[in-house]
């Protein structure tokens, strides 16, 4: 199997990755020799065995849902010290709605 | 001073034969000294080491002393570290001063342990040479045309060039055995979940295991002993009790001190796709152990060929959705100009990410996307499931696994960054044991044309301290792991 340049185009779009055309060109080229590296797996017949998602097979823990960190507003200014851009306690990002 | 195990090291701080502050400065003279060559270190803060030192110093005269107390240790910047820039080799977090420890820096500052710098790496870790990192390649001190391996490359570096006693690294397909192997260094990556993720930038969290890089077996059970323990911020983190890793160290040698030892010889790692060099000094390793009472039994894993491909299908999966996050509103770097959000998002990853970072998102986005997901994605876990039974199968036969770490020496700077599958089948005998979150070591086996190579041992689940034992041994009897390389006086 081998990729198109527009399905380039569009997984790009669905990473939110911005690719010029010439970036899109040899894109494609490294895509494809990773896709036929991958390819070999096709040939297997793996009917019946169950897909393993994980090392250890282990429900996952759960927690009580109730507030762990005691100092909630001094964890919000120092997480937001470091945003690009943030006004009373937001983040901010280019208007969306009209 | 440089050439201690860190057993000696911490003697050598309790008897006040030398200072904490004074250890650390020499290991920051050496960085100094030594590093433009190298450019294993992203961010090195002497007033901050040396603050840490100077308080490891005042617990020591106390005594209070934790079991690395005054202990410099350098750390892949793929761990958060409060206070520090924690850049996991990118662009985009390169403003990303980490409000929290990560659960590793945590421990190993509750240990005592000094933080000597934060080490270069492949950019999230993506990457089996090191030279993916945005702030450049690292240089292998054994060569400087060549590369040391990665992603760990920076830490596997710095230890090497005894730039620091021992560093941290973390392991996704081969990122702390492989970069091992090439800088003649014992790297270890634990069994899946034994290590606690939290804080460790995640590239492919189902296969994520952060372990030791040092220059012996010993120490890398010492520090292996602060980094393991359960952790219920990282929800794969295994509740287990506490082990002592050094425990089997320390029963004196007998004459066979491995004799009942079964070690699998699997016909896949031993035929082609190896280096004749590098096979050379595998076959000589395993006739040492023969001497040191291990018998070998030949085993097979007839899936292990498919790893790489479930590998490039698993790992981008994965990635492409962990980093998702790095979207330019809450931290790192932001796109200067873009017209909406949408741009900001596209901008931003575009100028943010690297070439194979881009080139691993796009992978996975594509085998996760519609119409594709039963193809790649679960294919790839059922492959992984008959990778995972080949072993469970082969550990009825063997204790111990044991091959090539990496299928050549160090190779080039260059000479594989412009064909990536290239540089994914350096990652043969390393990726099956991630994919089925095996405990694995790679110890210096000897040299060929001046470079190191690596012999890999891979235990099954939760055999550290058997496997560290099995390393032991060899470095009690032999003395690859001594060698350092020159030009780093």
């Amino acid at each position: 199997m081998s990729l198109t340049l527009e399905q380039v185009h569009r997984v790009a779009h669905l990473a939110r990755i911005e690719i010029s055309e010439t970036e899109a060109q040899s894109t494609l080229g490294h895509l494809n020799g990773i896709f036929s590296l991958i390819e070999e797996m096709q040939a297997v017949d793996t009917q019946g065995v169950e897909p393993m998602a994980h090392a250890q097979d282990l429900a996952q823990r759960l927690r009580a849902d109730h507030v762990n960190e005691s100092d909630g507003l001094d964890q919000r200014s120092a997480f937001q010290a470091i945003a690009p851009e943030t006004e009373a306690g937001l983040y901010l990002v280019p208007k969306v709605i009209e | 001073m440089i050439e201690r195990s860190l057993q000696a090291l911490r003697q050598a701080l309790a008897a006040r034969e030398i200072s904490s502050v004074e250890l650390t400065q020499l290991y920051l003279d050496r960085i100094a000294r030594h590093d433009p060559q190298l450019n294993a270190f992203i961010t090195v803060d002497q007033t901050r080491s040396l603050a840490q030192a100077r308080a490891a110093d005042e617990q020591l005269a106390r005594g209070e002393a934790g079991p690395l107390t005054g202990i410099p240790i350098a750390h892949k910047d793929i761990f958060c570290t409060r206070g520090w820039l924690t850049t996991c080799g990118s662009k985009i977090l390169g403003n990303f001063v980490s409000p929290y420890d990560a659960a590793v820096i945590a421990r190993f500052a509750a240990a005592g342990a000094v933080l000597l710098g934060k080490t270069n790496m492949d950019e999230f870790a993506m990457g089996s040479s090191n030279e993916t990192s945005f702030y450049g390649p690292v240089k292998n001190p054994w060569d400087a045309s060549c590369v040391p391996g990665g992603s760990s490359g920076g830490s596997a570096a710095a230890v090497a060039a005894r730039l620091a006693p021992a560093a941290t690294g973390t392991d996704t397909g081969g990122s702390i055995r492989q970069p091992a192997a090439l800088c003649n260094l014992t790297g270890m990556k634990p069994t899946y979940g034994v290590v606690s993720r939290y804080g460790m930038i995640a590239f492919a969290s189902s296969l994520d295991q952060a372990g030791p890089l040092a220059r012996s077996a010993a120490d890398c059970a010492l520090l292996l002993n602060t980094m393991a323990g359960f952790d219920e911020r990282d929800s794969t983190s295994l509740d287990r009790p506490l082990e002592d890793y050094s425990r089997e160290l320390n029963v004196p040698p007998g004459d066979k001190p491995l004799a009942g030892l079964r070690i699998g010889l699997p016909d896949e790692f031993f035929g082609e796709g190896c280096s004749p060099e590098v096979m050379r000094l595998v076959e000589a390793a395993i006739a040492d152990y023969r001497q040191l009472g291990a018998e070998t039994v030949a085993i097979s894993l007839p899936s292990t060929h498919l790893s790489v491909a479930a590998y490039y299908v698993i790992a981008p999966a994965e990635a492409s959705s962990n980093l998702a996050r790095f979207d330019g509103v809450r931290y790192g770097y932001r796109a200067p100009q873009y017209q909406d959000l949408n741009d900001l998002y596209s901008k931003t990853r575009a100028q943010g990410f690297g070439a194979e970072v881009k080139r691993r998102i796009l992978i996975g986005t594509y085998v996760l996307s519609h119409g594709y997901y039963d193809a790649y994605y679960l294919q790839a876990q059922r492959i992984r499931r008959l990778i995972a039974d080949d072993f469970a199968k082969a550990f009825r036969q063997c204790d111990v696994i044991v091959g090539p770490t990496s299928p050549s020496t160090a190779f080039k700077l260059g000479e594989k960054a412009a064909d990536p599958v290239q540089m994914y089948l350096s990652d043969i005998y390393t990726i099956a044991v991630n994919l089925a979150g095996l405990p694995a070591i790679s110890i210096p086996c000897g040299f060929a044309g001046g470079l190191p190579a690596g012999l890999q041992l891979i235990g099954d689940y939760f055999t550290e301290t058997r496997l560290l034992n099995v390393a032991h041994r060899y470095q009690q009897t032999s003395s690859w792991h001594l060698q350092q390389p020159g030009g780093f006086a």
